[in-house]
Order: structure tokens, then C-alpha cells, then sequence
């Protein structure tokens, strides 16, 4: 039997020299006995004398190349409390070696319960960072954070950076039966451990947490099992809440059968005044509104605003009308706002419209002279996850919202409607397919007199390989168009 | 007006504060105070406390007033309601964080507040504590401000760089409901604040990969809450609705509020015990639908035979399956990801790690068992080398054996 001896409780280091010794000299797992510090163990009697000398730590035995992961999981099962962690450790480096596939293999007896344990420090590590409370008090340097904690692990060397890197600039001591840290604003130094006696006795701060605690608890929303199973009360005894959660419990139905029972209150008489000032300024403000949309076109788009005529707007953010100078020359007519001109309440602000102003820009036609419009005002798609999936919109609620852009075209009267897409065209004049074979054409509009047909800019986005020809013919039918409007 | 003591005026913020759910503090920038300031956020959020709700305690969850000029009929701090009230003044604010934050009370502040004077007005007394914080106390904490929909974008822009998440209530899951519940709150300024954050925030993180020194806005994102149970919207409704808010804006999360009797409630919404759970199978069907790959067509399945509700005495994924059983058992060794997904008791965890071990070995049922952790509520659903659920899974009585048992709350 052999005797490996750690300096601390949570020694990898010092494992992690012993282990690959042992494996180097091919000594078995079962063969070892891991201890700490200077208790002596079982088989400290028969192995005295049979024990070599300590390992020689200058001499880095040959290291063995084991799974990055290892090392993690290594370092986290070292905190455990439980005595056999050096043991599993080693079983598993010695398993190891035959088998690399080892530590995926997580329903293995050993691999399982190091990932268990592992897990467990994980979380006691974040229940420190969550649980330790400081007190203030005040020596001859200033202020000085003091608290007392009881972790059940030797998590404390793991878990001590994070409160350093968080109160940088404060000094803060952390004192445990078994260690203590110490944070002076520069270095973190560990020392013995101390007693609950050593933290002062308390902090003005808690009765105010202690009101903020009992304050922010809903007694109509008992949950008693799923508290403890987060804040389990082995924490209680260092937690200056824990005091007041018997008696809120207590409290708790009585308070929600009182308010559940109670009669309407009478409504304070301020509350009429309040809302009767609130309606008038209301009134006054979208009177103004009003005004402000004194030309034709802001107020048909203020009225498009609050339009139900279809049922789009119940998904969308906002109804995207069409914009451009009132007196254009040219009336582009899209199909219908997508994500980016939903989010914006724009026309022609995405992907497709970059195209667009691209293309009108090489077609040399000035988007100064052109109202854009859609012949949809809201955006149609489908939520899938994190994203709109674009559904084209249906004839009916083509139909509904050829209301208003019948109405943009009226009051814009431009030299050329051109009609960018199917459904643009749809919308304009009632047909239905053949948009490849019309493109560069005009057709006849039953509202619009005459409409030059060409395809959508998102169909170039969509044209693959074939993108820079597609882009190509529809700035060529935009030059056309724009001849045709000279 | 004379103020009372910091104390009581906490206990009446906090209590006002403590129907907004979320009291998240994870996913922001990683940052620290080695370099200077105080405080850090590390990735993951850090819950201090519990309070015997089960709620988790990460923030300081107060309101700047409880004033307010609006009267939402649900909630305790609307004008008709005879609550006591209180204001802190912003260094009010910012000096209690800290003070909280020192003692490790706390990940940060998540600050509200009543409408006063205007929604602009409101809005920027609470960028003033953010700002406070942020540039005279050097505070690296979490900071979440609620976002007043009706202020002017440019306060909004503000508020997302000193914030590391901003929210927006959608209060309720349909248009008709806030009309009638909050009619001062329109379902089009709420969604038009969404989209502007939306917008603000997709750029700020384009600006980021291209240079690093760029500013963060809200790096934590937005989030949103919707109350359960005031109005009369089905389970379908609501899943609808919130499905759409996270495909459009890019919602961290939806926080689902059973509607909790409040004290001083008035005529129009008399209180009723809340739906807890409810909450908690929409919080389920939430899941499903976000990392389950689950369409809310499909969760709708689980609840048709009730009028759009999901089921109170099984979990959504086990309705969904009951009705689909044509679909299964699985065999856990040839199945796909996907597949294992819809398995009722195997979580996204448990299924990873049985795609991966089953790169490496055959899985016996003692393999799925041990990486489920969970009751054995998947194994009429699936078959392994050992493990058939031969007639179990077409049994009838299939439904009634995985129900919940009722619990009774235990008396502490």
C-alpha cells in the first residue's frame, strides 16, 4: 500500500503530482491510500515502512496526455468533501489510459459520479457567490467588508476570485471554519480558519434588506418547496433574511384571504381629476395631430394608421404607408413591408430596398421624384423561433388594402405607376400570373390608367447564380420606365 | 409633502414592485472591476436569495414612485387605487443599491417606476439613477430599467447605454384586453417601442463585431411580461401572441404573470387566487416552443379537448404526446435529435447526452434513466436493446397513470 499525502484539503497540484508518479511506476488504484494533511489513515501503520521517500517534485514525471476535459472535471472534484475523490480521480486517469473514450462514456459508474460531484461544486461554488453576506465595519484604513460563510465543500480557493475581480476596490475578508480569504484591493491571501465570533454581530443595512425581503414576497404566491430547493436552509443559519421567513410564512394566507375577501375600495377623489386632466390633454393632442397632417396624403396616412380593414395588423408592429414627394413623378408599388420596414415603419428599408435604391440610383432616376408604396401595408409572416418567416399576402387582404392605395393615387396623380412584383400587379389591375412575360410592358389599370410591369427587387436576392443578370434587367426595365415617364 | 423614513418608503417600492416577474440578471457583457468602478457581471446570473414564493431574489426590485397618472385596472399602483404612496429620489436610489450590492445583497437594480407628469418625464428620472450609478458610483452591476412605451425615442437611446437590459410590458395578451383593462396603454406604442429597441439593439451589435470599442445598448436584450388569468384569453391566445413577440423583436424572454390579488383592488377586477399552474404550464409551453422545436400549432394539439387551455395535471409535451401516439415509442438509439426532443420526461440536456454516449455504446434503459434524471415518465415512449413498452404506451388508462399527483402544500 502507498501513501500519498496532501497539503490541503482541495490540493490539485499536489494530486496531480502524486497521481503522475504512481502511474508512472504502474502503481494500481487500488494500491493507494489519498490523505490530507497530517491525519493518519488506516494503512499508515503497515505502509511505514514499505513507504518511498516523497516524491521528488523537480523531476516532472513523463505526463500522460489525457482529455482536456479531465483536468476540469479534475479540479472541480478535488473540492468535494467526499474522501474517496483522490481515489476516483486516480481510478479514472488509470482507466484512462486504455480507454480515451472514458469520460464520454457518462453513464459509467465512476465517470457518473465524478460528473455528480463535480456538478455539485459547480453549484455550491455558485450558492457561495449567492449566499455570502458582508457586514461593514470600519479600522484605522477605512471601511472593511467582513463576512461569515459555511460551505459544505472546499470550495473557498475556487470561489474567492470571483469576489475579487467583483470588489476590486474594496478590502473584504471571507472567514470559514477551514479557511479564510482575505482581499486587501491588490492581493488575495488565504489564512487559517476563524470562528462566526470573529465577524461583527451585525449591519444597519440588514433591516433594511430584511424589509425589502419581506416586501418583495407575494403571500398569495406560496411556494415553500421550490425556496428550499434553491436556498436550501443549510444557508439559513448566515443568511440575515432567514429570520423573518417563518413568521411571513405564517402570515401568508391569512394576507391572501384578506385581500381576496375585501371589498372594492372607494377610488380616491384625486384619481377623477387626474384622469379628466390626462383626457384633455389627450384631446388637445390629437387635435394637433390633426392639424399637423393638414395636407391630403399625412392625413390619409394617419388614418391608415389604426386600419383593421383585414386582419394583418394583428401581428404586425405598425402599418407601413407609402412615402415620397406628394407630387412624383413615378409610383413604385411593392408587395408588402418586410421584418426590417415592420421594425421601422418604412418602405423599402431592408434588403430588398437597398436593391431597390441601388438599382433606381443606376437607373438614374432620383427617389426624390418617387413615392414608394406596397400594395399591403402590414407585414404577413409566420413566428418560427427568433425569426419571421414572409407569407405572401392573400387576395382578400389584397383587396382590403387596395383602398388605400387607390387613394395614394389619387393624390399623388404620378406620370407612371410601376408595379414591382405579382402582387403589385394583382392589386393594380387584377391579373393574376404571366409577370415574367408582361416585365418591361405597360398593361391597363382599371384606377391607374396604365402601369409599367417589372419584378420585385427581393427576386434578386433571391435569383442565386443568376443574381447579377437579374439585377441587370431590372435596372435595364427601370431605365425604360424611366424614359417612358420623361 | 413630508417623506417617511428611507425604510417605510422601501417597504411600500418594493411591495409595488414585486408583480413584475422577471428578476433575471444573466447574459450581459462580461465585465469586472479590476480596472476601476465597482461590481461585475459574469455571464450568468447570480440569485441572492428566496423569497417563500420560490422567487428568486437578484435584484434590488424597486420603483422610483408608485404614483401614477394611469389607471390599469390590475394593477395596485393605478390612480384609482387608495394605496399608500412613496417616492425615493434618484441618489435615494443609486445610494441603496450600492449599499446592497457591497454587502453582496444583490446583482443590481431593476428599477421601475409610476407614471408621473409624463411618460417623458418618467423616463428620464430613471436614466438619472442609471446615470448616477453608472458614471458617479463607477457601478459594473446589472442595471435593468423598464422602458416607458410612450416616450420619445431619444430617451429610450439613452437608457440602452447605461442599461444592460430594457423591457416593455405587453400586459396583456390581447389588444381588446388592454383596452379594456389599461386605457391609457395602446398595443401599438408598446409594440412600436419594441420594434425601436429591437432595431437599436441589432445595430449596436453589428457595430460590436466590426469594433470592439463600440458602445453596448442593452446587451442583455429585452424582455417583456404578459399577466395571466385577469382577462379571458385561452392558453393558445397567449402562446400566440407571445410566439409572435419573440419572432419579431427578439425577445429574451416572456415573462408569464399569474394575475395575483393585490391589495385595495377595485370593483372592475375583483381578486381571485392566481393561476399558478397555469403559469407554470405556460412557462412549459414557453420551452417547447423556444428549444423543444415545437410549433404552437402543435402545443395547441395538447390542448384542444379544453377549449385552448393546456392541461393543469400534465406538462404540455406529455399532452402533445398523448394525442400523437402514433408517432412513438422511439428507439433511443437510431431516433434523431429531434425526435428525442418530443419525448415526454427527456429534457434538451438528457437528449444531447444521449445522442453523444450513443456515439460510443448501445443504450440499455438503465443508460437513458441514469441521464434523464427524471421520473420514468419516457419510457412508454421509447425502446432500447433492453426495453420494449409493448402495449403500455395504447393503454387507455395511459393518460391517467403519468397525470400529476394532486400535492398538497406542506406547512412549514
Amino acid at each position: 500500500m502507498r501513501v500519498a499525502s496532501l497539503g490541503i484539503e482541495a490540493d490539485f497540484e499536489g494530486w496531480r503530482t502524486a497521481a503522475r508518479e504512481f502511474l508512472s511506476q504502474g502503481v494500481t488504484p487500488e494500491n493507494i491510500a489519498w490523505r490530507v494533511g497530517n491525519v493518519r489513515d488506516l494503512f499508515a501503520d503497515v505502509s511505514a515502512e514499505r513507504e518511498p521517500p516523497p516524491f521528488d517534485k523537480s523531476i516532472d514525471a513523463a505526463p500522460m496526455r489525457v482529455p482536456r476535459d479531465f483536468l476540469g472535471l479534475a479540479e472541480l472534484v478535488v473540492c468535494h468533501a467526499d474522501e474517496g475523490r483522490f481515489a476516483l480521480l486516480y481510478r479514472l486517469l488509470w482507466r484512462l489510459r486504455e480507454d480515451h473514450d472514458l469520460l464520454a462514456r457518462t453513464t459509467d459508474d465512476d465517470v457518473f459520479r465524478a460528473r455528480a460531484m463535480a456538478k455539485t461544486i459547480r453549484r455550491e461554488r455558485h450558492k457561495m457567490e449567492a449566499f455570502v453576506r458582508f457586514r461593514e465595519i470600519a479600522d484605522e484604513d477605512g471601511a472593511l467588508f467582513v463576512a461569515w460563510f459555511e460551505p459544505e465543500h472546499h470550495i473557498v480557493e475556487i470561489t474567492a476570485p470571483f469576489f475579487a475581480r467583483r470588489f476590486a476596490s474594496m478590502r473584504w475578508s471571507i472567514l470559514t471554519p477551514l479557511v479564510s480569504a482575505h482581499w486587501n484591493t491588490r492581493d488575495l491571501v488565504f489564512g487559517p480558519g476563524a470562528s462566526k465570533a470573529d465577524v461583527p454581530g451585525a449591519d444597519h443595512f440588514e433591516d433594511h434588506w430584511r424589509t425589502y425581503y419581506a416586501s418583495i414576497f407575494n403571500p398569495a404566491r406560496l411556494k415553500i418547496g421550490a425556496m428550499k430547493s434553491e436556498m436550501p436552509v443549510r444557508y439559513w443559519k448566515n443568511l440575515p433574511e432567514s429570520t423573518i421567513i417563518g413568521p411571513l410564512i405564517r402570515e401568508a394566507s391569512r394576507r391572501e384571504a384578506d385581500m381576496i375577501g375585501a371589498q372594492p375600495t372607494p377610488e380616491p377623489r384625486r384619481s377623477q381629476i387626474i384622469l379628466d386632466r390626462m383626457k384633455k390633454t389627450a384631446d388637445v393632442k390629437s387635435s394637433a395631430a390633426a392639424v399637423s397632417g393638414h395636407n391630403a396624403l399625412g392625413a390619409l396616412r394617419a388614418e391608415a394608421a389604426g386600419c383593421r380593414r383585414c386582419p394583418l395588423w394583428e401581428n404586425a408592429t405598425q402599418t407601413v404607408f407609402g412615402e415620397g414627394a406628394a407630387q412624383a413623378d413615378f409610383m413604385f408599388v411593392g408587395e408588402q413591408p418586410g421584418d426590417q420596414e415592420d421594425l421601422a415603419g418604412r418602405a423599402f428599408v431592408g434588403p430588398a430596398g437597398k436593391v431597390f435604391d441601388q438599382a433606381l440610383a443606376e437607373a438614374g432616376i432620383d427617389r426624390g421624384r418617387a413615392y414608394v408604396t406596397n400594395a399591403v401595408k402590414h407585414f404577413k409572416f409566420e413566428p418560427r423561433g427568433k425569426r419571421r418567416l414572409h407569407k405572401a399576402p392573400n387576395a382578400g387582404e389584397i383587396t382590403a388594402c387596395r383602398w388605400w392605395l387607390e387613394q395614394e393615387f389619387d393624390l399623388v396623380r404620378p406620370k407612371l405607376v410601376v408595379a414591382l412584383g405579382a402582387t403589385a400587379l394583382f392589386s393594380l389591375t387584377g391579373l393574376r400570373g404571366g409577370l415574367l412575360k408582361m416585365r418591361g410592358s405597360r398593361v391597363a389599370s382599371q384606377r391607374a390608367g396604365e402601369v409599367f410591369v417589372t419584378v420585385h427587387p427581393s427576386s434578386i436576392l433571391r435569383s442565386g447564380d443568376e443574381r447579377e443578370a437579374a439585377y441587370a434587367a431590372f435596372v435595364q426595365d427601370l431605365r425604360k420606365a424611366a424614359q417612358l415617364a420623361a | 409633502m413630508a417623506q417617511a423614513d428611507l425604510q417605510s418608503r422601501l417597504a411600500i417600492l418594493a411591495d409595488a414592485a414585486k408583480y413584475d416577474a422577471s428578476c433575471a440578471s444573466s447574459g450581459s457583457t462580461k465585465r469586472d472591476s479590476r480596472s476601476g468602478g465597482i461590481g461585475s457581471t459574469e455571464g450568468m446570473g447570480i440569485c441572492h436569495s428566496y423569497a417563500p414564493d420560490g422567487r428568486c431574489i437578484s435584484l434590488l426590485k424597486i420603483l422610483l414612485t408608485n404614483h401614477c397618472i394611469y389607471d390599469c385596472l390590475y394593477c395596485v399602483n393605478r390612480v384609482s387605487s387608495d394605496t399608500p404612496r412613496a417616492r425615493f429620489t434618484p441618489d435615494e436610489v443609486a445610494d441603496l443599491t450600492m449599499a446592497f450590492y457591497k454587502r453582496n445583497y444583490i446583482e443590481g437594480l431593476f428599477l421601475s417606476s409610476g407614471i408621473v407628469k409624463s411618460p417623458d418625464h418618467t423616463m428620464e428620472q430613471l436614466i438619472r439613477v442609471a446615470r448616477l450609478l453608472r458614471e458617479t458610483h463607477g457601478f459594473r452591476g446589472y442595471i435593468h430599467l423598464k422602458t416607458i412605451p410612450e416616450c420619445d425615442p431619444a430617451l429610450t437611446a439613452q437608457a440602452g447605454l447605461l442599461a444592460d437590459r430594457l423591457s416593455v410590458n405587453i400586459e396583456l395578451p390581447r389588444e381588446q384586453s388592454l383596452k379594456q383593462f389599461a386605457p391609457q396603454k395602446n398595443v401599438a406604442s408598446i409594440r412600436g417601442a419594441m420594434a425601436g429597441l429591437r432595431l437599436r439593439i441589432d445595430e449596436a451589435k453589428h457595430e460590436k463585431a466590426r469594433s470592439r470599442r463600440a458602445p453596448s445598448f442593452a446587451p442583455a436584450g429585452q424582455s417583456t411580461q404578459m399577466i395571466v388569468g385577469a382577462d379571458d384569453s385561452n392558453d393558445v391566445a397567449i402562446l400566440r401572441t407571445s410566439s409572435t413577440l419573440y419572432g419579431s423583436y427578439d425577445l429574451k424572454r416572456v415573462y408569464y404573470s399569474a394575475f395575483s390579488p393585490i391589495p385595495g383592488a377595485g370593483a372592475k377586477l375583483p381578486p381571485v387566487k392566481p393561476p399558478l399552474m397555469r403559469e407554470h404550464r405556460l412557462y412549459q409551453a414557453d420551452w417547447l416552443y423556444r428549444f423543444y422545436g415545437f410549433s404552437v400549432d402543435e402545443i395547441a394539439q395538447g390542448a384542444r379537448d379544453n377549449a385552448g387551455m393546456l392541461p393543469l395535471d400534465m406538462d404540455p409535451k406529455l399532452a402533445w404526446a398523448l394525442v400523437n401516439r402514433a408517432l412513438f415509442p422511439l428507439d433511443v438509439n437510431t431516433a434523431s435529435r429531434e425526435e428525442l426532443l418530443r419525448v415526454p420526461g427527456l429534457g434538451v440536456k438528457s437528449v444531447n447526452e444521449i445522442v453523444r454516449l450513443r456515439r460510443l455504446q448501445r443504450l440499455r434503459i438503465a443508460d437513458v434513466t441514469r441521464l434523464a434524471r427524471s421520473r420514468a415518465s419516457f419510457r412508454p415512449f421509447i425502446f432500447t436493446t433492453d426495453w420494449s413498452p409493448n402495449a403500455a404506451l395504447d393503454a387507455t388508462h395511459l393518460g391517467e397513470r403519468l397525470r400529476a399527483k394532486p400535492q398538497q402544500l406542506s406547512l412549514f
